[in-house]
């Protein structure tokens, strides 16, 4: 029996762990269920419970969806290293991929944090954008740096590359986003308001509040991650049994196997090559290996 | 039911802030939602590819079967 009919069969024990080992959507009704009924709560806490600011008054609302995006983008780029710190020790290319997903989730809420800083800057200080205060600049910096992460992975063609090369960059770029912080926050304790610290003086409501808002907008990082590993895992999946559906076919017409077409999203390859031994970029000896039949 | 309760709820102060933070809101929803509307036209592509391989395999199958038949007959 074909590599291919024995994963449709579930017959294979190689197939089968690859395949059942990783449950990507297991939980995920819930946590999109929790994330919808904490995100309400928060809307309703934020318009029709917290107290309005004395100087800004309404506009201070968008502080409710602005900080708490802030926050979960610059730990989402910290947990990308974190991944990716543990995709190096274990060279496991599940870390790799959840690294990548971090990573990109978190450029998408950096987007969002910028825009709203932008319409919160344009309501208060009547600019789009400021080049003189160090927080958004700072937060600009760490936003562009990572919007080189998927041009980088794309630029590397071979897999296993591309994987350490990306957690290299992730490490390192994930160790600059605190020091970033740091360093502006000790410069500029002054000029940009401060949420959390010795310097916080708000309210328990708008404190309440806010930890509410800060709480949904994690649990939709989480979600949407969550959301996108899965999808990733099943194209994966998919493209592995395609792969080795296209090769049994080239073993039966006597043809060369096709090569792998290029992607900068992770875990491809190793997906490729749980459901067959032989990776495909491992040169003419394995690609010889990989024209016999493996069952 | 809901009337009553909006009815209830205080009114906004929109007339000062409320196109900034109308806009502020509406951008995060509208990100997540195109987010989701991305990963749901990948999903469908999935479904499709899926479909694909799997009437190339029972066609497969049935081309074996066929041939098993024959050599059995002969």
């Amino acid at each position: 029996m074909s590599p291919a009919r024995r994963y449709f069969a579930g017959g294979s024990d190689t197939t089968r762990s690859s395949a059942g080992a990783v449950r990507y959507g297991a939980g995920l009704r819930t946590l999109s269920v929790a994330t919808i009924a904490v995100m309400t709560i928060a809307l309703a806490l934020v318009f029709f419970w917290a107290p309005l600011e004395a100087e800004q008054g309404f506009l201070q609302k968008i502080f409710y969806v602005h900080v708490p995006l802030a926050i979960t983008a610059l730990c989402g780029f910290v947990l990308g290293g974190i991944f990716a710190i543990a995709y190096l020790r274990t060279r496991d290319s599940r870390w790799d991929m959840r690294s990548y997903v971090a990573i990109h989730m978190s450029l998408i809420f950096g987007v969002a944090t910028l825009i709203t800083g932008s319409i919160w800057a344009k309501g208060s200080w009547g600019h789009w954008w400021v080049w003189n205060e160090p927080t958004l600049v700072s937060f600009l910096i760490v936003f562009l740096l990572y919007a080189t992460y998927q041009p980088l992975r794309f630029a590397i063609e071979d897999p296993e590359r591309q994987s350490r090369y990306a957690a290299v960059f992730a490490i390192t770029a994930g160790a600059f986003v605190p020091l970033n912080f740091i360093a502006v926050r000790a410069s500029s304790a002054y000029l940009h308001p401060r949420v959390l610290g010795a310097t916080s003086n708000l309210p328990w409501q708008m404190a309440l509040t806010f930890l509410v808002s800060l709480l949904g907008i994690v649990l939709l990082f989480t979600t949407l991650c969550k959301y996108e590993l899965t999808v990733k895992h099943t194209r994966m999946q998919l493209r592995a049994l395609r792969r080795l559906a296209e090769r049994r076919e080239d073993v039966t017409a006597g043809v060369a196997p096709t090569s792998r077409p290029r992607s900068a999203a992770p875990g491809v390859h190793a997906t490729a090559m749980s459901a067959n031994p032989v990776h495909p970029a491992s040169g003419p000896a394995s690609a010889e290996r990989a024209r016999r039949p493996s069952s | 039911m809901i009337a009553a309760v909006l009815a209830e709820l205080p009114a906004l102060p929109l007339h000062t802030a409320g196109k900034y933070v109308a806009g502020a809101y509406v951008v995060l929803f509208a990100l997540v939602l195109g987010y989701v509307a991305i990963m749901a036209v990948r999903q469908s592509r999935v479904e499709r590819d899926l479909a694909e391989l799997l009437e190339r395999e029972q066609a497969s199958a049935a081309a074996e079967r066929e041939s098993a038949r024959q050599e059995a007959s002969a």
